[in-house]
Order: structure tokens, then C-alpha cells, then sequence
């Protein structure tokens, strides 16, 4: 029996359920009933309020990256110090609300950032009172933060782990202190991991909705939020599926831009998936 | 040549309950070319790596130039190493790699050029300088790991068995050319191994280890033709060791028979070890002999046959540029100055508790 046998049914699903509704998007995006149209595309050029809700994701993105970064590599950088065992009971710790699904997660957040909320209550103890944390854009930032910080720790440690302790001991002797060896050797090596892990926050992040909706309170709505609105509410089929187009080339060409990065930075270490 | 760049007072490693090294007391002397010989696990890498400040001493201490070294961290201590996978930085090209000390130390960008070059040329790495070490072969990532150790003009170089990766012949030619290297720049070596041919080619002093304890310190001749116990002389070359007894001085018998010898200073009647090279067993014809054997194999090495002949239940490795016939019989020959006599050590498991 040939082995490609076994990728059939892959295929298959890959067809039916990411190949054909692409197919569905773009059919919708550029005809109506059957028709030639570009309407949907002028429509979605011609609003400003669309260029301003991308810009703003983009931005959102980018933020939520940066600090998924800023969080995520000292922690790997930790993780990976430790004794195994220990680095293997923490880092469940951040897996684990992972298991959780990520509505429910997202609602907890609602929940804990609310006007009665611990939180709320914690700070009006102290005199912070009618401190609005729910419905701001920091909230939906931190809810992007807490639900992608994940995919930013676990590339990293993984290739941090596996970093070969021979080179710091190289730096080392060739005079190098250890702040020196973890500019010069430890970050440039690990960058696989970085990369590996903006890829995997940057994305979610910049197609995220939900998110926004559940903490934004609908005021900072992203383009994943329009998106949905366009076509579960407004039933506005062609301009989402526009819309949707526009999203799928960004992502596709910041993948593209990460896999640039990713062959620069070297053959060295590993990426998770 | 006489100062002592290096001691090592008393120095003793446990990882753990284990010791890696007991009591070691060692001293290099500036500009010689020292080596750590041993089987692996013998601590000869850790005494490196405690010179080097990867690893801290359990007790005693490491001077340089007469300084103590414990509170010195690696990067502070004018030494460098050699990796034994080199070690080298996937992220950096050829030049980058070497210059890698020099920048760190902010030498002036026209001297980092000047020294990486001369490096490379040293080398024989010339045009190199923009690969990417990935691109290179084992042996000239090797040859980029010593030039960027040798840029930072360390007073002694550590070298943990860097040849180790690479195929014979490349090896002899890096045997050589490090020790030209060593030669024309001064700079002290230390030097770990566990080929002994390699360390009786290169060295001027050696030191064998087993089990955390050096066993004997000397200059090549000296540890090859007079080892001081039997792992020694088993190590460092081939050796047929049998048990004997002193007679009185210079008379020992073994398998049977006595011999005349030129050691003395035994007690009468003392158990020794007799070890016998197996290039001194000469094999004569059966009327001068001390005794016969019967030829047991006869293997081709190249420069000469390595012949096992068996005689009074003991099977003697002999080196011999003349072939027998296997299944004949041969006579052998002892001469005093071939018996080499030792001492037996006291509980023959290892050396580690004397």
C-alpha cells in the first residue's frame, strides 16, 4: 500500500473545510449572483472607518506582542535555568489555562475587571475609586497579553533549553561577563524561538475579535469584530468576505516577512511547531 | 622556561560525592607544553575546566604568576580554551568568531583587522574569513576555534582534546602544526588527552591520571621508558605485565624462571609487578633463548607484526619486524635492561588511594 494513502483523508478535510469556505470567500468577494462585481472592494477602500479599525488592530498587535515579548523571554529565560523538574511544574502553570477554553477565559477577565470586581474593589480600598478598568483599551490589550503570552514562552524556552551551554562558556572565556554573553551569544542564538513566537502571537492577535468585544465593551472594535458584524449582523456577505481577503493577505505577508527573519537569523536551534 | 605559570595546590573536586580529583598538586611551567593524559573519568577535563574557572575547586586553590585564583571569574583570567566540539558561534561568521575577544575587550577596529588576518593566515584559513562556520569542515572549525582563542595572546591556551573529531591523518597534521604553534608564540599549553601517542608526540611534559589522582609527571621518555606503576606502563604504550618476585637486587622470577635485571632496592622476596614492552621481547632462535613458546597469531600492523606466543600459561604480546609461522615454535629472549620492575600497589583495584 502506498504511504501517501494515509494523507487522503487530510486532504480531504484540508478541501472541504479550509480550501473550499477560501473559495466561498473569494466567490462572495467579487461576485453577486453570479455577476463580475468590484463594488465590495470600492466599499471597503472608499470608508475610512475600516482603514481606522486596521490600523488600529495592527496597532493592537504590535503592542500586545511587544509586551508578550517583554513578559515572555525573561520568564523562558528563567524557565530554562532552572532545575528541570521545577521548570516542568511552572511551566504547567502557564499551560494550563490554556486547556480552558478561550472564551471562558476571556469572560473571567470580564468578570475580574468589572466595576464590583476584585480588582475594583482592591484599589477602591485604597482609595481608587471608580477606576474604570473594563471597557478600555488596556483591558483588551490585556486580554490579548494574558490568552497569547503562552506562545511567546514556550518557543522561546524550548530553544533556550536546548542551547548549547558550550558557547556561553566560549563567550565566557573570551572575556565576555554575563550580561555581555547574553547580548552577544544567548539572544542572537535564541532568536529562532523569538521569531517563532511573534509568529505565533502576532497573528492571532491581529485576527482576534471576541477579545475586544468581551473587554472593549464594543467600543474598540478590531477588524475581526468587523468582520463578524459585517456578515453574522449586518448579513452583508460580500463586503465581509472583502474585508476577510484583506486580513488573509496581512497575515500572509507577515508570515512571509517572519520566515525571512527566521532564515537570517541562522540554522541554529529550533522552532516548537 | 623554569618559572611556574601555573600551580595547582591540593586541588580536590566532588561532584556529589564524587571525586573527580584528590589532592592534586601540579605546577606548569611558562612556555612548556603540558599534557593531562588519562582514560575518561580520570579528571583530566576537570582539572582543565577548574584552570580554566568553569568549575570551582571543592578545596584547595589555583595560582597564576603566583596569584590565587578563587574568587576569578572565567572571563577575568588570561587564559582561553579550546572546546572539544569547538564551540564555535553559529551566528557570527569565520572573522566575527575570532574577533569575538578583541571586540569584547574594545581593541581599535584597525587592530582587530590586523590580528584576525594574521590569525587566519597562522592558520592557513586565508579567504575564509566571511564563511559561516557551518560551512566549514571539522577541521577547519577546529582551526577557527584555536585562532580565536590564540588572537586574545592568553598566557596559556587550554585545549580540551581538540583533535578528538577528526580522522587520523588530519590529525597527525594538526599535531604538528599545533605544536609549531606553540613553539613559535611561546604561549603555554595544557593539553587534555586520552591518546598517548598523541601526548608522547606533543609534549614536553605529561601528566597520567586515573581516578582523580595523577599517577606519574614527566617528560615523555621518562613516563614511556621508566613508568612508575603498572597502569602507566599499560597506558602509555603496550605492556606484557606479569606478577614476580624480587629475589635480591637485579634478580626477579616470573612465569617461573629467573631473571637478571637492573633494578634494585626491593625487599628480598617482594612481590613485584615485572612489565616487559612488547617491542623488548626479542625473539632468537631456540638454542640462546630463556625460553620457548608456541606462536599463538601473528597480526600485520604496518611497521611490524604484533606476535602472541604462549609459554608457561602466559600469553606474551610480541613486536616483531620479522614474521613467524603461527603454530611453530619460537625461543624468546629477556634482556636485564627490557625488565622494567614495579612496585605492586597496595590492593590492586585502582591507583586512587595512594
Amino acid at each position: 500500500m502506498k504511504r501517501t494513502l494515509f494523507s487522503y483523508p487530510y486532504i480531504l478535510w484540508m478541501a472541504l473545510f479550509i480550501l473550499a469556505p477560501m473559495l466561498f470567500i473569494v466567490y462572495h468577494a467579487f461576485f453577486e449572483n453570479g455577476r463580475w462585481t468590484m463594488e465590495y472592494i470600492k466599499a471597503a477602500f472608499e470608508d475610512a472607518v475600516y482603514f481606522k479599525v486596521l490600523l488600529r488592530s495592527i496597532m493592537l498587535a504590535f503592542e500586545g506582542t511587544l509586551l508578550c515579548l517583554l513578559l515572555g523571554y525573561p520568564t523562558a529565560y528563567m524557565l530554562s535555568t532552572m532545575k528541570k523538574s521545577t521548570a516542568a511544574l511552572l511551566s504547567v502553570f502557564f499551560i494550563l489555562p490554556m486547556w480552558m477554553n478561550f472564551l471562558l477565559r476571556t469572560y473571567a477577565w470580564q468578570v475580574l475587571l468589572g466595576s464590583s470586581g476584585i480588582i475594583s474593589r482592591i484599589l477602591s480600598f485604597f482609595g481608587f475609586s471608580d477606576v474604570l478598568l473594563l471597557h478600555t483599551e488596556g483591558a483588551v490589550l490585556l486580554g490579548t497579553v494574558y490568552n497569547f503570552l503562552p506562545f511567546m514562552i514556550l518557543p522561546i524556552y524550548t530553544v533556550l533549553i536546548k542551547l548549547d551551554k558550550s558557547h556561553i562558556e566560549a563567550a565566557n572565556d573570551l572575556g565576555a561577563d554575563g550580561i555581555t554573553t547574553f547580548f552577544k551569544v544567548v539572544f542572537p542564538l535564541s532568536m529562532p524561538g523569538v521569531i517563532s513566537g511573534i509568529t505565533m502571537v502576532f497573528i492571532p492577535a491581529i485576527t482576534t475579535f471576541a477579545i475586544s468585544r468581551l473587554l472593549g465593551g464594543g467600543k474598540y472594535r478590531l477588524y475581526g469584530d468587523l468582520i463578524e458584524q459585517k456578515i453574522v449582523s449586518d448579513g452583508d456577505l460580500g463586503l465581509g468576505s472583502v474585508l476577510s481577503l484583506i486580513l488573509l493577505v496581512l497575515v500572509l505577508i507577515s508570515i512571509v516577512i517572519m520566515q525571512k527573519a527566521e532564515k537570517t537569523a541562522g540554522s541554529e536551534g529550533g522552532t516548537l511547531w | 622556561m623554569s618559572k611556574h605559570l601555573i600551580e595547582l595546590i591540593n586541588v580536590s573536586k566532588d561532584y556529589e560525592g564524587d571525586a573527580a580529583l584528590q589532592n592534586v598538586d601540579l605546577y606548569i611551567r611558562d612556555g612548556e607544553f603540558l599534557t593531562l593524559l588519562g582514560p575518561s573519568g580520570c579528571g583530566k577535563t576537570t582539572m582543565l575546566r577548574i584552570i580554566a574557572g568553569f568549575v570551582l575547586p571543592t578545596s584547595g586553590k589555583v595560582l597564576m604568576d603566583g596569584e590565587d585564583l578563587s574568587g576569578v571569574p572565567p572571563y577575568k583570567r588570561r587564559v582561553n580554551t579550546v572546546f572539544q566540539k569547538y564551540a564555535l558561534f553559529p551566528h557570527l561568521n569565520v572573522f566575527d568568531n575570532i574577533a569575538f575577544g578583541l571586540k569584547i575587550k574594545q581593541v581599535p577596529k584597525s587592530e582587530i583587522e590586523r590580528r584576525v588576518n594574521s590569525m587566519l593566515e597562522m592558520v592557513n584559513l586565508k579567504g575564509y574569513d566571511k564563511r559561516w562556520v557551518d560551512q566549514l569542515s571539522g577541521g577547519q572549525q577546529q582551526r577557527v576555534a584555536i585562532a580565536r582563542a590564540l588572537v586574545n595572546e592568553p598566557e596559556v591556551l587550554l585545549l580540551d582534546e581538540p583533535l578528538g573529531a577528526l580522522d587520523l591523518q588530519l590529525r597527525k597534521e594538526m599535531q604538528v602544526e599545533l605544536k609549531r604553534m606553540q613553539q613559535s608564540l611561546g604561549i603555554t599549553f595544557v593539553y587534555v588527552t586520552h591518546d598517548q601517542e598523541e601526548a608522547l608526540t606533543m609534549s614536553d611534559t605529561i601528566a597520567v591520571m586515573r581516578g582523580g589522582v595523577i599517577q606519574q609527571i614527566g617528560t615523555p621518555q621518562d613516563i614511556y621508558n621508566e613508568p612508575k606503576n603498572a597502569f602507566v606502563a599499560d597506558f602509555i604504550g603496550e605492556s606484557n605485565i606479569l606478577p614476580g618476585i624480587m629475589k635480591d637486587d637485579f634478580k626477579v622470577e616470573f612465569n617461573g624462571r629467573e631473571y637478571e635485571c637492573v633494578d634494585k632496592g626491593f625487599g628480598k622476596n617482594e612481590p613485584v609487578e615485572v612489565v616487559v614492552r612488547p617491542e623488548d621481547v626479542d625473539i632468537v632462535d631456540p638454542y640462546n633463548a630463556h625460553f620457548e613458546g608456541e606462536v599463538k597469531s601473528i597480526l600485520f600492523m604496518g611497521v611490524h607484526y604484533e606476535i602472541r606466543v604462549e609459554s608457561g600459561g602466559f600469553v606474551w604480546t610480541i613486536h616483531s619486524t620479522d614474521p613467524v609461522m603461527p603454530g611453530g615454535k619460537v625461543g624468546i629472549q629477556i634482556l636485564p635492561d627490557a625488565i622494567h620492575i614495579m612496585k605492586k600497589p597496595p590492593e590492586d583495584v585502582s591507583g586512587e588511594s595512594e
